[in-house]
């Protein structure tokens, strides 16, 4: 697909498109629509549209194996980090409200990191099923 | 939830009868069709219903979405919701593990048929037994 | 009414679906599905899971059936037998189901047990206590964020089984005796 024009030029067009709606998606996800879902299968949604007009040689410069397998990973650190830190601040398990001196704010503070990692743990994995499932094909493709 | 509403709801519950139809559906593609993909797409019919079945209480008539602003007193509540976020992420991790599972059963059988998967696993038990 | 319209053509989807046997077809069809499913969540004002289920069911889950298909057949064989258990068995499923559902509240009625107990208080105290306007999103990191956390850990669990499922090893060869 990377020789026909149309398909090339309107991907390089829409993909900063669609990684800034992800980001849109993710920290607005407080005021309205949104969350760590969605901004995380937004984003993998993107790059499965670079590789699939580019290739997989492509999208795996871009977003190579190991940043992957740590994204996938680093995801669900970050949500434990988070419920560790109420515990060493002082509250229980997840306890969002010790994150500050004001409480409200600690709330604020925790939902953020909290969708970050969901963000993150849901793009990875979305990407690496779309590489497993490319990488095995029939025919070599390149 | 008393039972003397349930008379002239019956046109009101018209949106749970098709849902409940969408459900069998679903349950019908997965028992009844022998081919892999088939019953996992079966499978998120029925899955993607039950998300329906969930979410219907929960709105009422002349709310909006469950985010707070100073315009709308009525809002549609906003549990089910939660609940059913989880479960559609979830649903597609479990899609993935079965897709996955789909193709290395087709590398080592050659078949994503249930019947000929079942064929050639019985030949190939009657050729060991030999 | 817009919502029984809906549901009404979703239904003319699914019975396309269960009788088409290319499955190609048969993946579109459910990619339309999810489509209309997204509308219908809208008009019921989930729009967190309209957008969760337009992005996830129309989008993720139609690349990964279409990758799926690449790497196996796909046309489906014809049944050898013909169903008429497993129709008896969803008919009656069905039947039970109906039964059950005649004892549920009316659509969207406001003094249904679903709107006495926690959801109110999330809604009034949700922005004083958490600061996010959204209250889904408010209940879901805030106040059940722990299943949250387990939610994330399915995701994390069923990345590395297909990890663990499709890895290659070098030098084998493609198609095990």
């Amino acid at each position: 697909m990377k020789n026909d024009l149309v398909l090339r030029v309107v991907a390089k067009l829409l993909i900063p498109f669609i990684l800034l709606f992800a980001l849109y998606v993710q920290f607005h996800g407080e005021l309205g629509p949104g969350g760590g879902f969605q901004a995380g299968v937004i984003i993998a949604a993107a790059m499965i549209f670079y590789g699939l007009i580019y290739g997989l040689p492509a999208v795996r410069k871009v977003v190579p194996e190991p940043l992957l397998e740590s994204m996938m990973a680093v995801g669900v650190l970050i949500y434990g980090g988070v419920g560790i830190a109420g515990l060493l601040l002082g509250g229980n398990f997840l306890d969002y409200f010790v994150l500050d001196p004001d409480p409200v704010h600690g709330q604020e503070r925790g939902i953020f990191w909290v969708e970050v990692g969901v963000a993150v743990t849901v793009a990875g994995v979305m990407l690496k099923v779309f590489y497993m499932f490319a990488d095995r094909g029939k025919v070599d493709l390149s | 939830m008393s039972g003397a509403a349930a008379e002239p709801g019956l046109l009101a519950h018209f949106s749970y009868f098709v849902t409940i139809f969408l459900l069998v559906a679903g349950l019908f593609i997965v028992i009844a069709r022998g081919n892999l993909i088939k019953k996992l797409v079966g499978l998120g019919i029925f899955q993607t219903s039950v998300y329906l079945l969930y979410i219907a209480p929960g709105k009422l008539v002349g709310g909006t979405a469950p985010i707070v602003s100073d315009a709308y007193k009525v809002y549609s509540n906003p549990l089910p919701h939660v609940l059913i976020l989880t479960a559609i992420v979830v649903g597609v991790a479990t899609l993935a593990l079965g897709l996955a599972l789909v193709v290395r059963i087709r590398e080592a059988y050659g078949s994503i048929e249930e019947d000929e998967i079942l064929q050639n696993e019985t030949g190939a038990a009657a050729d060991d037994a030999r | 009414m817009i919502i029984n319209v809906l549901l009404v053509l979703m239904a003319a989807v699914v019975v396309a679906l269960t009788r088409s046997r290319n499955l190609f077809a048969v993946v579109v069809l459910s990619g339309v599905y999810s489509f209309m499913m997204a509308t219908v969540l809208v008009a019921m004002d989930a729009v967190d899971v309209a957008m969760t289920e337009a992005s996830v069911g129309a989008g993720i889950s139609t690349v990964l059936f279409l990758g799926a298909l690449y790497l196996c057949d796909s046309h489906e064989a014809k049944p050898l037998h013909r169903p008429w258990l497993p129709l008896a068995v969803s008919l009656a499923v069905g039947g039970v189901l109906v039964y059950g559902s005649l004892g549920l509240p009316i659509f969207s009625d406001p003094q249904a047990p679903i709107h006495r107990h926690v959801a109110p208080h999330y809604l009034k105290e949700g922005v004083n206590e958490t600061g996010v306007p959204n209250i889904v999103t408010a209940v879901l990191a805030s106040y059940r964020g722990y299943d949250t956390l387990g939610e994330t850990t399915v995701v994390f669990t069923a990345g590395a089984g297909v990890v663990a499922l499709l890895r290659r090893r070098r030098h084998r060869q493609e198609g095990r005796e």
